[in-house]
């Protein structure tokens, strides 16, 4: 048991730590915050809109601060929402296919048979490759109309191969990421099947349960945890994809809320509305977080 | 020990000799990928053997890459490159800033073509060097206007391009008669739909900076232009850019293929299937006196604030020079040489002989960035607005044409959408008030 003197000596110890955790976080935020209320476009810098000099800021001719204008021009693009409906809609294919495919590879890595370490091994890699590297190998050489290896395939039988970027471009990203995400859910499915109790599964056997019955009953419940957590980490990683859109070009048609912030930031060079679209984002994201973590944090109670 | 310490003292002094006796500069270059500036890569030699203390690092980059870098890095004053490729459109944006050094040392400025100089001088001064500049036209198959029993006037009409498209057409055989741009982007479709509705009399902005996709001018242009690349053009277009048409063109499925003056050398070079059947013609007009050809130079600068101004203008003066001509002249031939940006180098007898030389020259001459349009306007440019928020207005307007042309949306909504965002981000900007 920790004495109060030693508590009190314990957080004095961490405070730097803790402090320097801190300005990490909220110097960057604070500036996202402050830039989204001015106008600041690259191209059009004022110098008299520096927060150093407060005197000429506040001077009206200057029209150095801009209310909330930058955030409704974000949010009148008419891109906006298309982009945040694409935000969700790669979000929610995304994870569906890694919880459903992460939960059948997870299944079939924990049976017994000859090379399983390699297999697991092998199976992980897609996890480690870099996400500009992976988009532009199933750019180039996997889903190329011409030259790509999904063209050789529909050749081979007939059919016309697809022109993925420009006609299918969402479901192309969908494809990549999934290809990248589905080894993390069944990294965590897999090590969780592998605490499954040994009795239990020994006494379902002497029962004669049938396999269904054993995922649906046994299985299933034990892995509702690892898949909550699977969700949340996804969640937060995937509604920032940007490396696979960028890299193959789909931004038009498929892009989403942080790729839009890329076009207001770099292409217009607009400053102000991409810090605002940066912070309604962070908010997006939160409320997406909070209503995660409320389902999540019932999912662990019950599951207790 | 002693022996030691020794050793290390001398290896230390070695190297702080070493170090002074090639106190060389290092030039950090940023450049676009494109043919004529990895062949300045190549003859670099020259330069380095007169100049041994000057070290030259390559950043070569895709053309929107380098944009982006080159943009970031000079507005936020980050100093990491010493010499800049920049074009026609960010020169006088950037002179105007005062974020380029003026130059002084560039080799016999007075051969400069005025058409390009004009461009690249803010307040009387020359801010950036051009290496090659380039304007529009038309380049045919002379063997398919045979065929069709046409003849193509050295200045046609867009009535012209129409008819003799319409008759090259042969889809059956893969022959399309006209291959355009239709590629969303400011530099790939805007640039030639911009200095296409020039000759239509259309304009960006009025007077007052009111965007002007609402008039007729622009309906007339964007009808023409769906209904042309609908009837000859060939699958696919709203994907084709430069580079796609060049392609198509070399591989003999275009009848005409309207665009920059450098692709000449390309199309009558080693690559292309049809080099000895290609004439050369200005780009169309509407007899309104506008035709619509653009006017572009990819051209070399040095950003304020440089510690090495010095043996950067050494390196720009020289890559532009006179000198460098000659050097390419005599290791590639004539064709091969940085064209569109002297005097002297259509003087030349030995490059007259260049069969597209003349042409490029007529219509370098016949673009007017001071005055692009039919109606006044408040801009400089010719196929683009030189004015900060252009880059980004014309990107997303270049992907509502683009989608006009793959069929997605009808001209009068593409145009709708145009003048909406148009007034949006002049809005936003406080062009409108």
């Amino acid at each position: 048991m920790a004495t109060l003197q030693t508590r009190a000596l314990g957080r004095f110890a961490v405070a730097p730590s803790v402090l320097v955790l801190f300005m990490w976080m909220i110097v960057p935020l604070s500036m996202t915050i402050w830039f989204s209320f001015l106008r600041f476009d690259l191209l059009d810098q004022n110098a008299a809109c520096s927060i150093f000099s407060p005197s000429t800021l506040l001077v009206a001719e200057n029209r150095c601060l801009a209310g909330f204008s930058n955030y409704t021009y974000f949010v009148t693009d008419p891109d906006f929402f298309k982009a945040m409906g694409n935000s969700l809609k790669l979000v929610g294919w995304v994870l569906g296919i890694s919880i459903v495919f992460g939960t059948l590879l997870a299944l079939l890595l924990d049976q017994a048979f000859y090379g399983r370490s390699v297999v697991r091994l092998m199976m992980i890699a897609p996890f480690l490759v870099m996400p500009t590297v992976s988009a532009l190998v199933w750019k180039n050489m996997m889903m190329n109309p011409v030259s790509g290896f999904l063209a050789y395939l529909f050749q081979l039988v007939g059919l016309e191969p697809i022109d993925w970027f420009a006609h299918a471009p969402m479901t192309a990203i969908v494809i990549m990421v999934a290809w990248q995400w589905v080894p993390f859910a069944t990294l965590i499915l897999l090590t969780s099947l592998q605490s499954l109790d040994g009795e239990q599964k020994e006494a379902a056997e002497m029962d004669g349960t049938p396999p269904l019955s054993f995922f649906w009953y046994i299985v299933l419940p034990h892995l509702i945890r690892p898949m909550t957590v699977v969700i949340l980490i996804e969640t937060i990683f995937l509604l920032n994809v940007f490396a696979e859109i960028y890299v193959s070009g789909s931004g038009g048609p498929a892009g989403n809320l942080p790729f839009m912030v890329y076009k207001y930031g770099l292409t217009s060079n607009d400053i102000g509305a991409a810090s605002a679209g940066g912070i309604i984002a962070v908010v997006l994201a939160n409320i997406v977080a909070f209503f995660l973590m409320r389902m999540i944090g019932k999912n662990l109670e019950s599951a207790k | 020990m002693k022996s030691v310490v020794t050793g290390v003292l001398s290896a230390f002094a070695f190297v702080a000799l070493a170090s002074t006796a090639i106190a060389e500069t290092k030039l950090t270059i940023a450049t676009v990928n494109n043919g004529d500036m990895i062949r300045m890569q190549k003859l670099t030699d020259d330069f380095t053997k007169s100049n041994p203390d000057i070290k030259l690092e390559w950043v070569t980059l895709e053309e929107n890459v380098l944009r982006e870098k080159v943009t970031t890095d000079i507005a936020s004053k980050g100093g990491q490159f010493d010499v800049l490729t920049i074009g026609t459109y960010e020169v006088p944006i950037w002179g105007k800033k005062g974020w380029l050094v003026p130059l002084t040392k560039v080799d016999d400025p007075a051969d400069l073509l005025p058409a390009m100089a004009g461009g690249l001088t803010v307040d009387g001064k020359l801010m950036a060097a051009p290496f090659y500049g380039e304007s529009s036209m038309v380049m045919y198959r002379k063997d398919l206007m045979d065929k069709a029993g046409m003849k193509m006037p050295d200045a046609p009409t867009w009535k012209d391009i129409r008819a003799a498209a319409d008759k090259m057409t042969d889809k059956a055989a893969g022959v399309y008669g006209v291959c355009l741009r239709g590629k969303a982007g400011w530099g790939e479709n805007m640039a030639f739909l911009t200095a296409m509705s020039n000759s239509f009399g259309a304009r960006w902005f009025d007077e007052k900076w009111t965007p002007q996709f609402d008039q007729p001018e622009w309906k007339a242009t964007l009808t023409a232009y769906l209904d042309l690349m609908k009837a000859d053009g060939p699958t696919g277009a709203s994907s084709n850019g430069f580079t796609e048409n060049l392609a198509l063109f070399n591989a003999g499925k275009c009848g005409m293929w309207i665009d920059a003056t450098v692709a000449a050398s390309f199309v009558t070079g080693k690559e292309s299937t049809v080099a000895d059947k290609v004439g050369f013609a200005l780009a169309p007009d509407n007899g309104l006196g506008k035709r619509s050809n653009w006017l572009w130079a990819w051209s070399l600068a040095i950003p304020a604030g440089s510690q090495k101004v010095d043996a950067a203008e050494k390196f720009v003066s020289w890559a532009t020079s006179k000198h460098y001509t000659e050097l390419v002249a005599s290791k590639e031939g004539w064709a091969n040489v940085p064209p569109g940006t002297r005097t002297s180098l259509y003087n030349n007898p030995e490059y007259k002989k260049v069969s597209f030389a003349k042409m490029t020259l007529d219509s370098i001459n016949s673009a007017d960035p001071s005055k692009p349009t039919v109606k006044p306007v408040p801009y400089v440019g010719v196929q683009f607005v030189a004015i900060p928020e252009f880059a980004g207005l014309a990107t997303k307007t270049g992907e509502i044409f683009s989608a006009a042309l793959a069929g997605t949306i009808s001209a009068d909504d593409a145009l709708a959408q145009a003048q909406a965002e148009s007034v949006r981000v002049m809005t936003k900007a406080g062009y409108i008030k």
